[in-house]
């Protein structure tokens, strides 16, 4: 009772009389009204929240939609039949040389090239080379390959179309082409079907021949590099900061750092690979291993920001259980710590190297924008990414390429939502709740 | 020999090292049959540490050395006196002789560089067998001097543990060392930049065109204000308008209104935007979102509109933004103690009324902490802005006009076939620079806005 209240004790003294609020009346047509009101501002708002959600998933299924409506025709070729009478075209072809690695070069250099050429202008007239791909001998080569029998009489080989006959059969070409694609129609002689040389090509100038294999594998042999740098390192530096280091200056200094650079525009990144890894070392420019260097860089931070709270997670009680054992601190680090914290390290780790895969500006930076023609055989050959390879279609001119970087972009986000979906199972597969 | 032969080659001395250090351990443990502090595989591994390390080192230094080794042995040689005076040139004819000592020249050699690729050859081969011969005798050495050490009682458990503690350290040392890589390059590089350029004119010149730079005052054109506009008005303004509101009342409908079914499905569907290559929304934005904003704005009357708008780039990029701000929003909302929202129902508001007066007055400043990082993550954005924004520097109101920005211009001035000393390329440089301090100033601010924020609650 120190702040000097009295207790009120009946019959002590005279009850104190307070006016008694009345009870709202909420059948009134004011209240009513106002209730009303309330309830149609709560159904607005939530209303308002349901189409956030709505329009932000509509966004995604709007940006996958115009992909893969513009990007599927990427994957189909448009063929055009192709009779040639084999022993007529004049080919000097020794028979023998059809078999074994020498193949190639012996019927390039047979003037197989000159004679699909000779032979489009026999069956569709003066005009009739221009019909086809530049790349269609190609086709007429792999066929002769598979089958030398071929040469000894006439045949009808499918051939890819010319870029501008393919624009018209599959979208509205020029008008001129849409002639033709509808003689060739009515004679029967043009076909689509899967487009092989999109999968097992390079970057080319004729859209009917640019394919992504020399991208894919120059993304390949980056993101091993990245691989093989970051995740060691960031795995050491989360194990040395979340088991070992004393809170002092220093490890603060370790701390902000890494905090920081997970934060850095990825551009920065760009910038120090080109003012270190080339001005400085100079190291080759656009290739896969500067790529590598400078995206294992951009994503260490990532890898050791997740490391730790998968290291976090690890009870306590499993360090303790082996440093009563008698394990030293290193042995119950690697012994213990390290495999139960594994399935967590691996999925920021995927997670890390996913962003790495769809990153672009910093491989600008290094010089990984050069028209490569030739898929890299070392890591430090010219080599371009998908993403850059996308970014290089999506400047060109050539109607044809709009389909190709559409398709190439189907193909970017299928590796990157594998690539998420291993680490969602992953953690589905491994989590463990202590 | 080359440097990769070598390296197998004294791998594989490792091997036979650890090998041999570990049978011999082992033949204690039956000799004696007594416990030891270190098992035969830690002897076996010191072992082989001592073998490999100190060899690889020296192959460390001796690859970065050696070059310049053989170019001095090369000079002596007679025809060396032919050369022209140190620079360009001379550097080329030496490039050339040593790829024609390495067998990888195409085409007609320069006489005199021919003439040198003996000498190359020569002096290549004979640093490659000191280098060699150094490193295998080191490997040698060293294995021998560890194999001395391998006892019974010698602790070679935590010799190893300590090698182990410093290559932990070594690693957490790299986070530092990029930092400090970062800072040191953009530094030096926007150092040469200003001495060209001042800095005042760089910061507020109103005049951007890099194409057609003036030699006697470069700084006349390389005014970066109008730069700085383009990324504040299509990043921190267009885009924001954008993800603010959907991303902001997605997070309440999540958290507050969704089955706990619903919310499983659609925030990672949300989330998936953010997993979306940037590449990929620069292609929809100057693929299908310019055109479209551009024959609107000429439908209400604008015929002018560019078909490079700032409000095209920026819509997308608002977007992309869209799940950073939801889940900031979500977390900053989870943390509101769950008592001062059954505190308002009870007094009878709305949910909607207890999420507009209560709940979000509360998280605020997390909220505001994550809005900034979007800010951040969104002047840093580049993809975007290069195949959607325009390279016309405007100090512009109108979002249908052409703006462009500080990391498209970086990209510009890279990728051209400028030289690297020419203020062209270095103020790539120094707007890198200011791109740095700016997003690491938002994100110090952000980061301590969210931590007090989180404290008032804890």
């Amino acid at each position: 009772m120190s702040d000097g209240v009295a207790p009120i004790v009946p019959g002590t003294a005279a009850p104190v009389t307070v006016p008694a609020r009345m009870p709202t009346d909420w059948q009134t047509a004011s209240r009513q009204t106002r209730i009303r009101r309330r309830y149609a501002a709560e159904a607005r708002f939530r209303l308002m929240g349901l189409f956030a959600v709505v329009m932000s998933a509509g966004f995604l299924a709007i940006l996958l939609f115009t992909m893969i409506s513009n990007g599927i025709g990427g994957f189909a070729q448009t063929r055009i039949a192709l009779p040639i009478d084999f022993p007529r075209a004049g080919l000097t072809l020794d028979q023998a040389r059809l078999k074994g690695p020498g193949a190639d070069l012996a019927l390039a250099g047979a003037g197989l090239p000159e004679a699909t050429q000779a032979a489009a202008i026999v069956a569709y007239g003066p005009d009739g080379d221009k019909l086809l791909s530049d790349g269609a001998w190609l086709r007429v080569r792999d066929q002769v390959k598979a089958n030398p029998a071929l040469l000894r009489g006439r045949a009808t080989l499918w051939v890819p179309a010319a870029d501008t006959i393919d624009i018209a059969a599959k979208h509205d070409g020029a008008p001129a082409d849409e002639a033709i694609v509808a003689k060739l129609k009515a004679m029967g002689a043009l076909s689509t079907g899967f487009n092989a040389f999109f999968l097992t090509a390079s970057d080319s100038t004729d859209p009917t021949m640019a394919g992504i294999w020399g991208a894919l594998k120059g993304s390949i042999f980056t993101m091993v590099v990245t691989l093989l740098i970051a995740f060691p390192v960031g795995v050491l530096s989360a194990l040395y900061l979340e088991e070992y280091a004393t809170r002092n200056r220093f490890t603060d200094l370790i701390e902000v750092s890494i905090n920081n650079l997970a934060a850095v525009p990825s551009i920065i990144f760009g910038l120090l690979g080109l003012a270190v890894f080339l001005n400085t070392f100079h190291l080759p420019r656009s290739a896969a291993l500067v790529g590598g260097l400078t995206l294992a860089l951009m994503t260490m931070p990532v890898i050791v920001i997740a490391s730790r709270n998968a290291i976090k997670a690890v009870p306590p009680s499993i360090r303790d259980a082996a440093l009563g054992v008698g394990a030293s601190p290193i042995q119950v680090v690697f012994h213990h710590v390290l495999p139960l914290a594994l399935p967590g390290i691996l999925t920021g780790t995927i997670i890390g190297m996913a962003r790495a895969l769809g990153e672009t500006a910093p491989l600008l930076m290094i010089g990984m924008r050069a028209f490569i023609s030739a898929p890299p055989d070392r890591l430090s050959d010219p080599a371009t990414v998908l993403p850059v390879q996308i970014f290089l279609w999506s400047d060109q001119v050539n109607r044809g390429f709009v389909e190709k970087t559409s398709a190439a972009i189907i193909v970017l986000l299928v590796f990157l939502l594998a690539m998420n979906g291993v680490a969602i199972y992953l953690r589905n597969k491994f989590e463990t709740r202590w | 020999m080359s440097i990769l032969v070598l390296s197998f080659l004294v791998v594989g001395l490792g091997l036979i090292a650890w090998l041999t250090a570990r049978m011999r351990a082992a033949g204690f443990r039956r000799a004696t049959g007594a416990r030891f502090s270190s098992l035969p595989s830690h002897h076996g591994a010191f072992v082989a540490l001592w073998t490999v390390l100190p060899a690889a080192l020296f192959l460390a230094v001796w690859a970065t050395a050696s070059p310049a080794l053989v170019t001095d042995r090369v000079l002596t040689d007679p025809a060396a006196a032919q050369l022209p005076p140190p620079g360009f040139e001379r550097a080329a004819l030496l490039s050339e002789a040593r790829e024609i000592a390495a067998g990888k020249s195409f085409g007609e050699p320069t006489p005199l560089a021919a003439k040198l690729a003996p000498a190359y050859a020569d002096a290549q081969s004979h640093y490659d067998w000191i280098g060699s011969g150094v490193a295998l005798l080191l490997a040698f050495a060293c294995g021998a001097w560890a194999f001395t050490r391998v006892r019974p009682d010698f602790r070679a458990r935590s010799k190893i543990e300590r090698v182990i503690m410093a290559l932990l350290l070594a690693a957490s040392l790299i986070a530092i060392l990029t930092t400090l890589g970062i800072v040191v390059s953009l530094l030096f590089e926007s150092i040469r930049f200003f001495q060209m350029v001042p800095i005042g004119q760089f910061l507020f010149g109103t005049h951007w065109s890099p194409q057609v730079i003036d030699a006697r005052d470069p700084g006349a054109s390389l005014g970066a204000l109008p730069l700085f506009w383009g990324t504040f008005f299509i990043g921190a303004v267009i885009a924001m308008i954008v993800a603010i509101p959907f991303g902001l009342m997605s997070a309440i409908y999540l958290t507050q209104y969704a089955h706990p079914r619903a919310r499983a499905w659609m925030k990672p569907i949300i989330e998936v935007l953010a997993g979306v290559p940037t590449v990929v929304y620069g292609y929809f934005a100057a693929l299908t979102v310019a055109p479209l904003v551009r024959d609107f704005a000429v439908s209400i009357g604008v015929s002018w509109a560019s078909s490079e708008s700032a409000l095209a780039a920026g819509l997308v990029m608002g977007i992309m933004i869209i799940p950073f701000v939801s889940s900031m929003a979500d977390d900053s909302i989870a943390a509101v103690p769950t008592a001062m929202r059954d505190g308002s129902l009870a007094m009878g508001a709305t949910q909607s009324e207890t999420i507009r007066r209560v709940l979000l007055p509360a998280a605020l400043p997390g909220v505001v902490g994550g809005v900034l990082l979007a800010v951040s993550r969104a002047i840093g954005e580049t993809m975007i802005v290069v195949m959607a924004a325009s390279g016309v520097a405007t100090l512009t109101l109108n979002p249908f006009a052409s703006a462009t920005t500080v990391t498209k211009q970086i990209v510009d001035l890279l990728t051209g076939e400028a030289e690297f000393d020419s203020p062209k390329t270095l103020a790539a440089f120094a707007l890198g620079l200011t791109l740095f301090v700016v997003t690491l100033l938002l994100n110090i601010v952000a980061l301590t806005v969210v931590k007090r924020y989180r404290e008032a609650y804890e």
